[in-house]
């Protein structure tokens, strides 16, 4: 195996996913590379030896300084046919997934995604995957190469190792139609108030509370247990709640003690940001919300009704 | 305007979503639908069309010959057409195959925009869109909340793991949108009456020039080998709401010492 591990960053760091990602692929072949892709890039390099590279690849241009995909699918493809790997792995992101799946369709490489675990099996590598709503575990194969692989968000810690991470430049040619689109802001977001990873208990909100307003609901029954409202990217996007409380891939991951789901349906994307929760409970008023298949105790009805009297027995306990 | 929405027949939701032991594909006997994601993404065309003043909204979609009846719900909200890709050469294409088919539909109908659902509920895949750009050498703008298309460009907002981005795009371009950028209207008693007699072509590869090598498993690079069940999450619970509902969540978290 040569694996290429793509390495997104923010400027000043990596990712723990990427890492993590890092050192699997190190794990499975000892002479894994790394990508490093962008504007002043290079400083992050041993960051990735301390993880797991062997060899660096960096790429550095100012037309690389957005992180946006279609740029870094020009210096990947190239990078692949001229070093010959035969494997590119990704840490899922928005980003990341974007890069992987212009990268398929430009070298003709075959994509699996939301891999939970990557092992040899007869001398071939073989993919992990959850599919339809984690209800089932698939083997998934490559039957060419390169093999691209998306990894799921939170599947491998990294590992400290000492590895070479000899830094190698890259020459970065770009296609005209890659550069079209450009970054015109970025908006971070500051956080009000406790951070929603540190509350053991977390009382979490979706599109069924059906307007900006039912989230005082929430906001009551969180007080009453001691503890803080989360929400979906549904209703951050709708600007309903605010993004530091987002919970899932792009938003945070955490795992309370209690974690009460109400109006939220439970994609893929929610679930692996809190499905380490210890105990999780959920209110939806469809039977068949793929939320029901992970929660310890999962009530069909409508929260309107619920969450006030939960919230007054809560309140009659604790006197 | 032209705009070109890619949809996607899929398994409702429910119990029935699976996949066939035997094929080791998504099980497509029970209910389809068009992928719920993909309304969002008609309805960000009508709209587009709407302010544009004129242009036609077009269904595009690879998929077995009955997925154009999901398709006349999209007919019935307003979509001006559909294009129907079917063929037996064509089943258990995966990313590679798929978005080399839709990327020669598409450069046949030659749409300013060509607009796709945050991903399919079957696959959860939300890659096909970039697949597809490049195929086209089109700018791609992935998980939108929120756009404006004005003089030629389109400028978009997206969240990412960092808060959120404003991405702005000439046109033509690829725009995948989430499920929070509208709510999709109903189709009105009207729009399915009329649905039925939109032009609806139904094409094969060779139609639309796709050598039977680039579809289909042939033209796929990615293969599904064991089935098994996920490991249990131990003992869970559902109970329906009689009006107790919120006793037994009370009973629950006292039994587990949460309150
Ligand atoms: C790359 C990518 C990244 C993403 N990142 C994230 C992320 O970080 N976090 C995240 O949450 N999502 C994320 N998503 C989006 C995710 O796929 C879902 O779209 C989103 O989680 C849905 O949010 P929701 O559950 O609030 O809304 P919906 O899916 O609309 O669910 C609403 C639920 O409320 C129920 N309901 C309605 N009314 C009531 C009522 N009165 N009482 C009780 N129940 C009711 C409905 O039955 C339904 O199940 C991401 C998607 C992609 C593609
Ligand atoms: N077979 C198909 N035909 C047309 N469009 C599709 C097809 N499969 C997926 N799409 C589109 O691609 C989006 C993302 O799909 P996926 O990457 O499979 O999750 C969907 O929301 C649809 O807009």
């Amino acid at each position: 195996m040569s694996t290429l591990v793509f390495l997104e960053h923010d400027g000043s760091s990596i990712p723990k996913g990427a890492l993590g990602v890092l050192s699997k692929a190190a794990s499975l072949d000892s002479d894994s590379a790394a990508a490093l892709v962008g504007s002043g890039v290079r400083e992050l390099a041993p960051e990735a030896a301390r993880f797991g590279a062997a060899r660096v690849f960096v790429a550095e241009d100012p037309q690389l300084e957005a992180p946006l995909p279609q740029t870094r699918v020009d210096v990947l493809s190239r990078l692949v046919q001229e070093q010959g790997f035969d494997t590119v792995l990704f840490a899922a992101s928005v980003l990341a997934a974007d890069v992987a799946g212009g990268l398929s369709a430009r070298l003709d490489a075959g994509l699996n995604w939301d891999l939970g675990d990557l092992v040899i099996e007869n001398g071939e590598l073989v993919g992990k995957r959850s599919a339809f709503g984690d209800t089932i575990l698939v083997d998934v194969g490559w039957t060419t190469t390169p093999r691209i692989g998306l990894i799921r968000s939170g599947s491998f810690d990294p590992a400290e190792q000492s590895s070479a991470g000899e830094v190698i430049d890259v020459d970065v040619a770009i296609e005209d139609f890659s550069t079209a689109a450009a970054l015109v802001a970025r908006d971070q977001e500051e956080q009000a108030g406790p951070s929603i990873e540190e509350a053991d208990i977390l009382v979490s909100g979706g599109r069924g509370l059906g307007s900006p307003e039912a989230f005082s609901l929430l906001e009551e029954l969180a007080a009453a247990l001691g503890g803080a409202v989360a929400s979906t990217r549904a209703v951050v996007d709708s600007g309903w709640y605010p993004y530091p409380t987002q919970v899932g891939q792009t938003g945070k991951v955490v795992s309370p003690k209690l974690y009460i789901g109400c109006g939220i349906s439970g994609a893929i994307q929610h679930k692996v940001g809190m499905q380490t929760s210890q105990t999780i409970v959920s209110i939806n008023k469809d039977p068949h919300a793929p939320i029901f298949d992970f929660s310890d105790l999962g009530v069909v009805g409508d929260l309107h009704e619920i969450v006030p009297k939960l919230t007054e027995l809560v309140k009659a306990r604790r006197g | 305007m032209k705009i070109a929405v890619c949809v996607k027949e899929v398994p409702d939701a429910g119990p029935a979503r699976r996949m066939d032991p035997d094929t080791l594909r998504a099980d497509r006997s029970g209910d389809r639908s068009l992928n719920p994601f993909d309304l969002n993404a008609i309805e960000a065309g009508l709209r587009l069309k709407d302010a544009a003043g004129d242009g036609e909204v077009v269904l595009v979609c690879m998929g077995p010959d009955r997925a154009l009846e999901s398709m006349r719900r999209g007919l019935g909200m307003g979509a001006d057409r559909a294009v129907l890709i079917t063929d037996e050469a064509a089943a258990g294409s995966d990313l590679v195959a798929t978005s080399y088919v839709l990327a020669r539909a598409l450069e046949r109908e030659g749409a300013d925009i060509v607009l796709f659902g945050q991903q399919a509920s079957d696959s959860d895949g939300a890659v096909l869109w970039s697949a597809v750009a490049d195929r086209l050498r089109m700018p791609v703008i992935s998980q939108i909340a929120e756009f404006d298309v004005a003089d030629g460009r389109v400028i978009a907002k997206r969240q990412t793991e960092f808060g959120y981005d404003r991405i702005s795009a000439p046109l033509p371009a690829v725009l995948a949108v989430s499920d929070a950028v509208n709510e999709p209207r109903f189709p009105s008693l009207k729009g399915i009456m009329s649905a039925k007699k939109k032009p609806q072509d139904v094409l094969s590869l060779a139609d639309i020039g796709v050598e039977p090598d680039r579809a289909g498993t042939a033209g796929s690079r990615t293969t599904v080998s064991a089935l098994s069940p996920p490991p249990s999450r131990g003992d869970m619970q559902k109970i329906e709401d009689d009006g107790s509902g919120a006793e037994k969540i009370m009973e629950f978290l006292l039994e587990r010492k949460l309150v």
